[in-house]
Formats: C-alpha cells, structure tokens, sequence
C-alpha cells in the first residue's frame, strides 16, 4: 500500500460525545423514562438446577399496583428455524432469557412482574409460587465429564471429531487443531516442560448494569431504549425470542456504561416486551449489581494443560495444547477462539490443540474481550517463560526466535500477511522498563497476545450539510471513543477538521444494518465504509465543481478540502471550498449523500507484547505491580489517545483477572460473592501508570492500515504477572488468581 | 406508605421533594428530580458511580436516605461546570481522552473535585487511593489520573506543560 501522508488520522481531538459524558447529560440505558412507564422486577431460580414442576404467577397480579406478570410459558416455544448463525443457538438463548421446564444455575430467570413501582413489582414477585425438583448441581470439570454426572441438556449431542462421547453429555464440542507429528515432535527436542493450569470463571465487570425501556404500540409495534453493544442483535435476538415480526422491533441504542462483550446478547428485552404487550404500558426493567454477577455472562472456567518441546538453540519444535473451558448452563464456551489463538504467535513444526466445550450449572457464558485468548495464552505464555528459563535465554530473545511473521501459516488456516509482532517484542526490548533496576522480592515478566480480530457487516452513510460540515451515522454505539474516530475518517477524507464532522449513533431504523461493537471491528469494518462513503462524497463534490466550472470530472481534482482544477482544465478559476460547493448544492443537481456497505471475511490480526514488574510482599503474600508497559501492533491509529486507552483497559482487566478475581460459588452452585466489595476488580491506587508503545505495521486489508486494538491487551496480562511473580520468587502459579493466601502458601511451602 | 416531603438545596438552589422513608437519595436525584448525572453502579457503595457532595463532604449518594438531606445542601455532577464554562476537571479530562464509556466520569469528577478542595496539590500516590472508591473498568485509571494531576498543577498555576515550554 501507498505511504500516505494523513492529515487528521494520528490526531488527538476532543471525542464529540465527550461534553455530555462529563457533564452528566449523557443518556445512558437506566437514564430513559416514559409518561405511564411500569417498573419490572425478575424472579429468579434459588437453586443452581432443578425442574421446574409448576409455577402459579396469579397471587402476583392481586398485589395492589401490579399489572402483568409472565413465566416462561408465556414466550413461543423456541425452534431452531429462528437460528441465526451470527447470534449463537436461538433456542439456548430463549431459554437462558427466562427458563421454560428446568432453571440451570442459581440466578435464572423464572418468572418477571411488571408493576407502578419498583416496590410493588418485587413484592409480586416474591409472591409467585414455583415448584421445584431439585437436581445435582455440577460446578466444575471433573465433575461434568465424570461418567456419572448429572446431565443438564438431555438432547445435548457432543459435536467434533471423535472419539467423543456418544450418549448423553455435558461436552458440547470438541475441537481439534493439528499438524506435523506430535511424537516425533516431543522426540525432537531437548527440553520438555509440562503444566497444567486453572482460571476461575471470571465477569466483565461493566460499571453500568443491564437496562432497558420498552414500548409497544397499539398496531403491534415495539421500541426498545436500551444498553447494548449491538442494536441491530437486540432487534433480531429479541424478535426470535418473542415470536415478534423483526420489522416490527425497533432498538434505540443508549450510551453504553461499558461491555466488554457482555452487551452483545440480551436478557431482559423479551421479558418487557412480553410484560409491555400484556399491561398495554412502556415497562423499564434494570439489573441489581447482585443480578449482573448472578445472571449475566462471565467468562469460562478454564483448565488448560501445556506440554512444549525446544531445542538447545532455543527453537520451539512441539506442542501440544489440551484445553477444558466452562460454557455455563448453555453450549458455547469461547474454547474454539482459544483454540485459534492458543498457538498462534509462534511456529510449531508439529502440534495438537484439543479444545472441550463443558457445560456445568453456571450462568451461562457471554463473550469477554478476545474471548478464550487470555486463559490459553494464561497457559501457554508461561511454559514459552519456563523453556527460555531452562535454556538460559531471555524470554524476548526466544520470542523472537520463533515469532511469527509475514507468510508464516497460522495453526487455523490462514497464512499471516503484514503483521507487527516481531516490532512489538523489538520495542518492548528497547524499553527503558526492561532494563529498570528491580530490588529484592521484586520480579520481571514477559508474555505475549495474539487475537485474531473480526470483520463481519457495516454500512455507513454519510451526508454534508449546506455549510460545509458533515454527518455521518453508523449503527455501532460508541462504547470508547468509536465516534471520534469515525469523525477523524470523514475529515481525513474530506480535508476538513475533526471538529466540522458531527459522528451520529443510529438506531435500527435510521442507520443500515451493522454488526455489533466487538470482536475489535469498529474503526476496522465500520472505518472501511465510513472512508468508501466518505470518497463518495468526494467525488460527488467534483462532479459539483466540474459543472460549476463547466468542466469534465476529470479536470477537477481535490486537495485540501477544495476543488482545485486539474489536466489543464478551468486553470482561470479560483478554487472552490467544501463550504462554497455545499452552498451551492440544490442548484448543482440537490443534497450530497453518500452511503457505503462492506462485509470483509478477515482481519487484519493483533498482537502485543507485556511486561510486567511485581514486588511480592513476604509477610502478606501481596503482589504489587510496579511497573506496566503494553507494546500493541495497531496497524494505524486513528486516534492515539483511545488506542493507548484500549491498551491500559485491557492491561488493568488482564491484572484484575490475574491477581484478584474469581466467581466463588458454595456447595450448592450459589455466587458468594456477587458484589464490587468482594469480587475485587483492580482500582486505582492497585496499578501503577500504564505505559503504551504503538507500532504501526500497516493492516494491508485496510485503506489505512488500522487493525482492531481494543481486544488483544487482555491476552498477555495473565501471564504476564504470573512470570514476573515466578521471576520475584522462584514460583510457578499456575492457578488464578495468584491471591495473597496462595502467594503465602508458595512462600511458606519453602 | 405516606410519602415524606424533603426540603433540602440541590447545586445551589432550594429544591423539595417527595419521596418514601426507604429510599435512597440516588434514586431521589434520578427519579424525583431527573437528575440522571448521578449514575449507579452497584447500590451498595462500592463503586462511586454515584458520587455526591453532603454539606462539603464525598458521600456515595446510594448509602444516604434521601430524607436524611432535609435542610442540606447537596452537589452533583449537574451542578460541577458554571454557567457554559466547564470545571477544569471537566475540560482535562476530554483533553487527556481520561473516560472511554463515560458511565464512571461524573463520578470521578465530583470525586476528583472533592479531593483537589481538600489537597490542591496531591501526589500521584494521594490521588490514587483518594480516587479508590471509584471504580473505572474502561480506562486502567492511567489518562485518570494525569488528568486529575495536570488539572491540579493548572489550577495552581504549575502547569507541567506550560512550565516546559517556558522553560524550553
């Protein structure tokens, strides 16, 4: 691709959203009212699994201010017909929304109540009488695939290459990557290491809890104001689960207080719809933190098992990945992503990944940043730190040994084009922290990330107004910073500022479908059209020029912002600006409008390299992190501030998951700790500053060589801190978190 | 149950309103008086979402009754820029790019503006654990921080940059 010269790519402007969010104005999805509007509140299972024998909603309807109330017999009979691919498994997820005839974890939708206020609608609730059966709950991997567990899913056929078990099963799919001959491979090398390593189910830990206000119309028609990642999802979910004409369904996306994949699914939109239908009033139905943590998508458990092989010179020759990874009550843990990434960042001339899907009696799993990656790089990163310790190499040093680069084949299928890993581990080298001098108890990590990055459908359309500004409106929310971004693409094009680009967020009905915010597609995909559309504008603002100057298209050229004459054409007149062309436009053939659509199959992929510093406290079993440095691919950055914010989030998520949080259930599958007091997500006087170095090795599948940045800075953070805690006290940790009891545990067993 | 009217002073001007014993004033500044600045996050005061001002003092508005403000004055977010001029908190925060969702920011802005009236001058260290009641899951707390610190030395009129550039 051609060494552009950008211009507003690479800037840093205020974000155009930025004012409403530090004011308070913003709106986000528990900031919606209507006139009328009903409270709702969810019933939910008290046992982790059971059937569900028979359940009365009417002592509900006679508390004083109740208007509807629903179970999930109330809803369609899920079938499969209403599967979309893109979404997930259309009858798990009706099923996951409210339950039907079995509650599979603690926390379960069984019943909801609309109601005047809050308070009725709870009283309500707690009046519902449901019979249970009360089954075994299965609450961890062994248990789930012993021979003599409890079965959650009767029709559950395991799906993959065999051998896989052939009966009923709590395995809902295996996935086996391979290549070269593993044996061999191992009988090849000079040193082996092998390791086994846990992660506890782990939440996104969005600030903003789940919200949504729905309104339904005489003639059938349903508004949904709510927090989501993607609207046009909701839409089509919610018509699925409802039985509700899609067209008939319109999202109205609010500002997202976060979602970190957690906000591409919907659990509480059907339930107002259906309660809205039935009271012929708007229903406004929000999560408790304590229903978040109970009943929303965490990310898997996972159990990973890493056997590698080297040679003396330090070149990986082997390895072989065997990865357990917790769905929760549904099919589809993200052991398939992990799969993919698990292995690749390096070269292996022979290797075997064999991933499970194992559903257990949890709430069931919804996507997490790069979702899979982190708990096989968790593994993976560690045991590449064991065989360069072994060597007596520097972990860098063997990284780059065996890095992948430009041509090499990924253990999935496709061969790498440009990619910057080589640049991230060279930058991370060179930095002043690798060098730092570290005192006593205090130990240096190194791992690396890999994400493979989404592409999927956008549109975008953009429209210039008389003055000479523009707007431009897509139907992705901006859940960090998207909008300015999309404005710097316009304006780049354009050759006008930032500033004079309005970023519009749309809803179903006002923008062209795209999908979701996630899989790090935003300024990839949705960038791709908004900059097709935007050359659009372009050249219709030539075509403006040429017939004001009497000229053929070819003889107007446009640099800068203006039309300027070209080829020898009109060399007389003066240029014209965007402002006098779009003066000008009904009488030079009426409004300028564009609008553009893309659906790549690829990515370009990320990759990144971390170190960490720790200092391991002997008393307490501590771990302080003293210094953080992420080193990113970006391809390009569009805005710089928002891509080093990708890169610090994602470091300090990957640091929370490494050193403090896990879902920690009793006996009977309940959640202890579902709150922010005792699930401990990092805050701020936890971190030191994040420091970002961002290469740009340019994605050759975008126009300007963006790729997506915001998922890859949660790959190495796990294993990262665990080497640098390894490196500070001659330890290995090889289950999450590395919390202070098991530190000290470490420590003592000296 | 019988609803209590509450006469109390909301960001500088006397404001009444009804609202049960229970509940919390959180839900009196969103519900009663649409002042949906102040965000929740948690309800059990772990977050800071919904940061407020009590007489002078940091409060998470979700562990304070809302009758309990009867004769008070209270300050939100809402009440943080003067007239069509933002707080320097504000204005530092879009320029260190220091909120990507934005669901934590007017909490961490009536925080942040709490901390520099009591320490106009706080370290990074001070900062940080002022700032540990509020919690961002966004941004790592590192364009945060700068931002609470850049604002601090401007207001002090040590700005960093310009000292620099001075200097330079």
């Amino acid at each position: 691709m051609s060494e552009r010269k950008f211009k507003q790519v690479g800037t840093r402007p205020i974000r155009h959203d930025g004012l409403e969010k530090v004011t308070g104005r913003a709106n986000f999805g528990a900031d919606y009212s209507l006139p009328g509007m009903l409270q709702g509140a969810v019933l939910r299972s008290p046992h982790a699994h059971a059937k569900i024998v028979s359940i009365d909603t009417s002592p509900a309807l006679e508390v004083e201010g109740v208007k509807a109330v629903i179970s999930g017999r109330d809803f369609p009979i899920p079938t499969r017909e209403g599967d979309r691919q893109q979404y997930g498994d259309v009858p798990d997820l009706a099923n996951n929304v409210i339950a039907r005839d079995k509650v599979l974890y603690h926390g379960h939708a069984v019943a909801a109540v609309a109601a005047t206020t809050i308070e009725a609608a709870q009283r309500g609730a707690e009046k519902i009488r449901v019979e249970y059966e009360v089954l075994p709950p299965v609450l961890d991997i062994e248990s789930a695939i012993a021979p003599d567990a409890a079965i959650l899913h009767d029709d559950l056929v395991c799906q993959g290459p065999a051998p896989v078990p052939s009966s009923p099963t709590n395995v809902a799919r295996r996935t086996l990557l391979s290549g070269g001959d593993i044996e061999q491979g191992f009988a090849d090398s000079d040193v082996v290491v092998e390791r086994e390593f846990t992660t506890p189910m782990v939440h996104q830990g969005y600030i903003e809890p789940h919200a949504t206000v729905v309104e339904t119309l005489e003639n059938g028609n349903v508004t949904i104001w709510c927090c989501t990642q993607g609207p046009f999802a909701v839409r089509g979910l919610t018509a699925s689960v409802t039985g509700i004409e899609l067209s008939k369904i319109k999202v109205i996306p609010s500002e997202i207080g976060g979602g970190f994949g957690g906000k591409t699914t919907i659990y509480l939109e059907p339930l107002a719809v259906e309660l809205s239908r039935r009271s012929g009033r708007p229903v406004k139905l929000v999560m408790s933190r304590e229903e978040v943590f109970r009943a929303t998508g965490p990310t898997s458990a996972g159990r990973v098992r890493v056997k590698m092989g080297a040679r003396k010179d330090g070149r990986l020759v082997a390895a072989e990945v065997v990865m357990y990874y917790e769905a929760g009550a549904f099919p589809g843990s993200p052991v398939g992503a992990g799969c993919m990434c698990a292995l690749s960042a390096y070269c292996f001339d022979h290797f075997v990944i064999d991933g499970y899907d194992v559903v257990t009696t949890k709430p069931r799993v919804a996507a997490y940043r790069a979702p899979g990656a982190p708990i096989a790089a968790f593994g993976v990163e560690q045991v590449v730190d064991e065989v360069a310790e072994r060597l007596g190499l520097d972990p860098i040093e063997l990284r780059l040994l065996n890095a992948v680069q430009e041509n090499d084949v990924a253990p999935y299928g496709p061969k790498y084009q440009a990619i910057g890993f080589r640049e991230t581990l060279e930058e991370a080298r060179k930095h002043p922290n690798y060098s730092a001098t570290l005192g006593p108890n205090q130990g240096r990590g190194v791992a690396s990330g890999f994400w493979f990055n989404a592409g999927l459908q956008s549109s975008a359309s953009v429209h210039m107004n008389e003055d000479g500004t523009a707007i431009v409106t897509t139907g992705n929310p901006d859940i960090g910073g998207s909008r300015a971004a999309q404005a710097i693409m316009v304006a780049e094009e354009l050759g006008i500022g930032a500033e004079q680009v309005v970023p519009l967020v749309g809803d179903t009905e006002s923008a062209g479908y795209t999908d979701l915010t996630g899989g790090s597609r935003t300024a990839y995909a949705t960038g791709m059209a908004i900059i097709e559309a935007s050359q659009d504008i372009v050249r219709q603002l030539r075509e403006r020029a040429a017939k004001i100057w009497g000229v053929e298209l070819d003889g107007v050229a446009w640099e800068d912002g203006r039309a300027v004459p070209s080829n020898g054409a009109a060399s007389d007149v003066e240029p014209l600006n965007l402002a006098e062309i779009a003066a000008q436009m009904g009488a030079t053939g009426g409004p300028i409008v564009a609008q553009a659509a893309v659906s790549p199959p690829m990515a370009g992929p990320g990759f990144a390299t971390h170190l960490c510093d720790v200092e391991v406290d002997q008393e307490t079993g501590k771990v302080t992190v003293l210094r953080y440095t992420t080193v990113q691919d970006a391809g390009k950055a569009v805005h710089p501030s928002y891509v080093e914010g990708q890169m610090q989030g994602g470091a300090a998520q990957g640091i929370g998951w490494a050193l403090n949080e896990e879902y920690i259930f009793d006996e009977n599958g309940v959640v202890e700790n579902p709150g922010f007091l005792d699930y401990r997500m990092p805050v701020a006087s936890d971190l030191p500053m994040i420091d970002t170095v961002i290469v740009e090795v340019a994605n050759p599948l975008h126009p300007y060589g963006v790729r997506g940045v915001g998922e890859t800075p949660i790959v190495p953070p796990l294993a990262c801190v665990a080497n640098a805690v390894a490196a500070a006290t001659g330890k290995r940790f090889t289950d999450l978190p590395i919390s202070p009891p098991r530190v000290l545990a470490a420590i003592d067993g000296d | 149950m019988a609803r209590m009217h509450v006469e109390t002073t909301i960001n500088g001007e006397s404001a009444e309103f009804l609202c049960q014993p229970g509940e919390s004033l959180l839900d009196a500044l969103r519900n009663e008086l649409n002042l949906t600045g102040t965000k929740e996050g948690c309800n059990t005061g772990d977050c800071g979402a919904c940061s407020v001002m009590l007489d002078g003092r940091l409060v998470p508005s979700c562990m304070v009754l809302a009758p309990e403000v009867e004769g008070r004055s209270v300050g939100t977010i809402e009440g943080v820029a003067q007239g069509d001029e933002l707080h320097p908190l504000q204005q530092k925060f879009l320029e260190h790019a220091a909120l990507q969702c934005g669901i934590c920011t007017p909490g961490f802005i009536v925080a942040a503006k709490a901390l520099l009236e009591k320490n106009p001058d706080p370290t990074e260290e001070e900062a940080r654990y002022w700032l540990a009641g509020n919690l961002c899951r966004c941004t790592g707390y590192d364009k945060i921080i700068r931002a609470v610190l850049d604002t601090a030395a401007e207001m002090n009129g040590t700005n960093g940059a310009a000292t620099n550039g001075a200097a330079g």
